[in-house]
């Protein structure tokens, strides 16, 4: 099947490309953009005027809750809600139960993903069996499932010999490794930023501290490994400093920031908001600036969702003993555009953090739009409102935020493979 | 967002906290208490104004004292009181802290009366009542001790009458202490121009400043000309550790003996939300001298919740 | 239009009628804000033994579900014993009978009186309530829609006014 995209503005991030275009889409890849797609004689025809149309988004963490907890969501809705973000290709964190340090599991896992024809589904590896940082997982053979990377997701590896090991053993096959850095014995019992807000309202905290000496530790393995190490959910402004030298010093590092930390700092738990119980917590307006500073400067490279659905009860808690994390897939699009015009940053290079170079660290070929690469594409309206509410979410859980916001951006359609699996055009 | 202690008429609905109230309504609470405290020196000590309503002990954390207290000044304005001890029944059942609630709201509750382990339950509990039922703080984790605050405020006005002219120096363990927090939100809100808190580093949570007080780690330093001194309750299981070495180290830096009391002003006076630790955080000498209003800060604190809750269950 | 009688004369008419009645046991109590006014002038006048009472009886009201509690109230003060005495409470206007309920309630959570009379500087009627006034500087007919008032000027001057409702 010929599928003709006509005159929306077409962003290929990964070029820099911004200009008002067609985009010819033929079988799974896209064939011709432009003038060469023009004249082709196409079995159907988009309309993106007024629209934008740009690679399909790569996000690096959400978490879909199968196996395991399939009452707070469930492939189906979640693959659901991905694919009205925008979202096309998706990695998962082995964080479910039992945690995925199987090849089984992984494959299983994939298999349903593709049965269901929707986003590609890439899992993340656990680092260690049931992530309890004990044992290494075989790695050689979930990779061979499918497993792009490997990761203890939020639990922690406080074993330094351990994570020595993992990461020596990653580095021989290559494999990157994600880790979140937070020292366990200062971040014990805590459950927001170390700060003002904590100190007002009388939450356990958590100082920006657990995230640089855990950072410091992590850099100086890689150091003596040259593993390829991944830092998910920076959230310090301290810990973007970190980064940005060990890039300077060359370092195999990249590191992602969840969206929700671009945007909201403690100030926005006000009178104890659980949905801004998240992981990393939410910290000071100077580390918020921080992190925008390094999205801007590539310090950061990816914006992921981490998107976690949260059913209504583990929310409906005292903050300290609700579950932590927010609902996310369908808000990444929306609210990157929002970082984007707050902070002036152009629409491409913006939308690199969410696709072409989402796809760099996650070391898959989608997240591009050129002659010949796979036809994963979203169309959007980026001035259309979206005010956030429970029932405009497609996800199980309805936990975010943002919940009442007016933001703007809006999915129209959504092509994974050169097939239309979200938009007015179904087929 | 909208203050959820207050109704849309900018009424006391629930006391949460004593940060974010206004003046006025801080005001209106020690006045009510004042004339409480007239009916409590009275032969008969009970008014009929919460007949009829039922008041709802709901202690998710135990606490003889304070449960006692909110009993007695809920039996004295003519309330049916109910005490339930959570941490004994439901809660250890796993049922979950809103169908607690919603359980006790169909038995026809007036107001709750919470206190719970976790800072912020009371507000979850509030945003979940029905629009005629009313909550208290009782103490919520670190966060918060309002009906303290408040008592501590009419404590500090009795003898001292006007709070503009104050120094008042907090001692002890800040970091855990839901009774300095709300005490300085009500002072800071009532115009006290210096209020310090005292105590070492490990005692003292990050970035206490943006309170509005002043920091010292030497008691002697602190407590130069203080009018009021405020001696915080030192849990057991703090004295010793890694937040401090041992109950006699911490006695003899920051515990209130005569000697260390000399230091603030001659007609200084001393309150302690108690239980005491004497020899600890107080001495012996202090706790029973003729600068303690450590017995009289007890009585008021009835009248002090009297005053809530005729006010919000009127509201 | 009705010519409302002047209050000043009101107050030293009822001084002298109490004059005549007051025994050993009789104390005086006074219901805030504008009963403690008149108790205020006529207190000093009569010679009592005991200080002057001064009671609010916020606590006391049976308005309070709809009203919630008044705003501003003031402690009651009574320096004597109630018990075995002779009661005069003083309030401004007599309208319905709830605020002398209310005081009554609350006098007797005070002690067991030997009697209670009442006194006040204007009877409006429209009593909700089985209650009399035994001293009553006058009878006002109070036009529908409108409330009859006593006020006070800074000089300490009672007066009484009609207000639009």
């Amino acid at each position: 099947m010929k599928i003709l995209i006509k005159g929306g503005r077409v962003i290929d991030p990964a070029s820099g490309r911004d200009a008002v275009g067609d985009v010819l889409v033929d079988g799974e890849r896209i064939a011709a953009l432009d003038n060469a797609a023009r004249d082709a004689t196409v079995d159907r025809s988009i309309d993106a005027k007024g629209l934008i149309v740009a690679p399909g988004l790569v996000d690096i963490c959400a978490r879909l809750r199968e196996p395991g907890f399939e009452y707070k969501a469930t492939l189906e809705s979640e693959m659901e809600a991905a694919i009205a973000g925008g979202v096309t290709s998706l990695a998962c964190p082995p964080d479910t139960d039992p945690p995925l340090d199987e090849p089984g599991l992984v494959d299983m896992l994939r298999r349903r993903a593709r049965s269901l024809s929707r986003a590609r589904l890439y899992p993340i590896g656990a680092l260690t069996v049931k992530l309890a940082g004990e044992r290494l997982t075989e790695m050689a053979e979930l990779s061979e499932s499918g497993c792009l990377a490997f990761t203890q997701a939020n639990v922690p590896l406080d074993d330094t010999q351990v994570l020595w090991r993992a990461l020596q053993y990653a580095g021989t096959f290559g494999f990157a490794v994600w880790l979140r850095a937070e020292d366990l014995s200062l971040a014990r019992d805590g459950v927001a930023h170390d700060g003002e807000v904590a100190t007002r309202l009388g939450l356990p905290g958590i100082p920006a501290m657990a995230e640089t000496i855990a950072l410091s530790r992590l850099l100086h393995l890689v150091r003596a490994t040259e593993t390829k190490l991944h830092v998910c959910r920076v959230s310090s402004a301290g810990g973007v400093a970190l980064i940005r030298n060990a890039k300077a010093e060359q370092l195999p590092v990249t590191c992602d920031v969840a969206i929700h930390h671009v945007h909201l700092s403690e100030m926005d738990l006000g009178y104890f908001d659980s949905h801004c119980h998240l992981v990393p917590p939410l910290r000071s307006l100077r580390d918020r600036d921080a992190l925008r500073a390094g999205l801007a400067d590539g310090t950061i490279d990816v914006i992921c969702s981490d998107h976690t659905p949260v059913d209504e009860d583990a929310k409906q808690m005292p903050f300290s003993e609700s579950e932590v994390g927010a609902t996310g897939l369908e808000l990444l699009l929306p609210l990157t555009l929002k970082w984007a015009v707050e902070t002036k940053t152009p629409l491409a290079k913006a939308l690199a953090k969410v696709t072409s170079d989402a796809a760099r660290v996650l070391g898959v070929k989608s997240g591009r739009l050129e002659a010949g690469a796979p036809a994963d594409l979203v169309i959007f309206d980026p001035a259309a409102p979206f005010h956030v509410a429970p029932e405009a979410l497609k996800s199980q859980g309805k936990n975010t935020p943002f919940i009442g916001y007016e933001l703007a951006g809006r999915v129209r359609y959504t092509m994974v493979d050169g097939r239309v699996i979200y938009g007015e055009v179904r087929e | 967002m909208r203050n959820p202690q207050l109704n849309p008429a900018g009424e006391l609905q629930h006391l949460l906290s004593i940060e974010g109230l206004p003046r006025a309504i801080l005001n209106q609470i020690l006045d009510t208490a004042d004339s409480f405290v007239g009916v409590t020196e009275r032969e008969v000590k009970k008014v009929p104004i919460l007949r009829g309503k039922s008041v709802f002990n709901l202690f998710f954390e135990p606490s003889t004292r304070t449960r006692t207290t909110f009993e007695i000044a809920a039996k004295r304005l003519s309330a049916d009181v109910i005490n339930l001890n959570i941490a004994a029944s439901s809660q250890t059942k796993g049922e979950s802290l809103l169908d607690t609630v919603a359980n006790l709201s169909a038995m026809q509750a007036d107001i709750f009366i919470v206190r719970h382990v976790a800072s912020g339950a009371p507000y979850l509990i509030a945003r979940n009542v029905k629009p005629h039922e009313h909550v208290v703080n009782a103490g919520d984790g670190r966060h918060a001790h309002p009906t303290q605050g408040l008592l501590d405020l009419y404590t500090i006005r009795h003898y001292k009458k006007d709070f503009t002219q104050l120094t008042v120096a907090i001692v002890g363990d800040i970091l855990h202490s839901r009774v300095a927090r709300s005490l300085i939100h009500g002072l800071t809100t009532l115009g006290t121009p210096e209020v310090r808190v005292i105590g070492p580093q490990t005692l003292l949570p990050t970035g206490v400043e943006s309170l509005g007080v002043k920091v010292f780690h030497d008691m002697k330093k602190g407590l130069v000309d203080a009018d009021v001194v405020v001696m915080l309750r030192l849990q057991n299981e703090r004295m010793r550790g890694a937040l401090l070495p041992s109950a006699q180290e911490f006695n003899k830096y920051y515990g209130l003996s005569l000697d260390k009391l000399a230091l603030a002003k001659p007609e200084a006076i001393v309150m302690h939300p108690g239980p005491m630790n004497r020899g600890v955080e107080i001495d012996s000498s202090v706790a029973d001298g003729p600068h303690s209003v450590i017995l009289p800060q007890v009585t008021y604190g009835i009248a002090v919740r009297m005053a809530v809750m005729s006010i919000i269950a009127g509201n | 239009m009705t010519t409302l009688p002047d209050a000043e004369t009101l107050c030293a008419k009822l001084v002298a009628e109490l004059r005549s009645v007051i025994k050993p046991s009789t104390a005086m109590i006074g219901l805030y804000t504008g009963g403690a006014w008149l108790a205020k002038k006529l207190h000093p006048q009569l010679g009592l033994s005991t200080p002057l009472g001064l009671m609010d009886i916020a606590f006391y009201r049976d308005d309070y579900h709809k009203q919630g509690l008044h705003h501003d109230p003031k402690r009651t003060r009574i320096a004597f014993e109630v018990e075995g005495r002779d009661l005069l409470l003083v309030d401004d206007i007599l309208y319905t009978g709830r605020t002398v309920r209310a005081a009554m309630n609350e006098l007797f959570d005070y002690g067991r009186p030997a009697s209670i009379s009442l006194v006040v500087l204007a009877d409006r009627g429209g009593r909700q309530l089985p209650i009399c006034a035994q001293y009553c500087g006058t009878r006002v007919e109070v036009p529908e829609g409108q409330r009859l008032r006593m006020k006070r000027n800074a000089e300490g001057r009672l007066s009484l006014e009609l207000e639009g409702a």
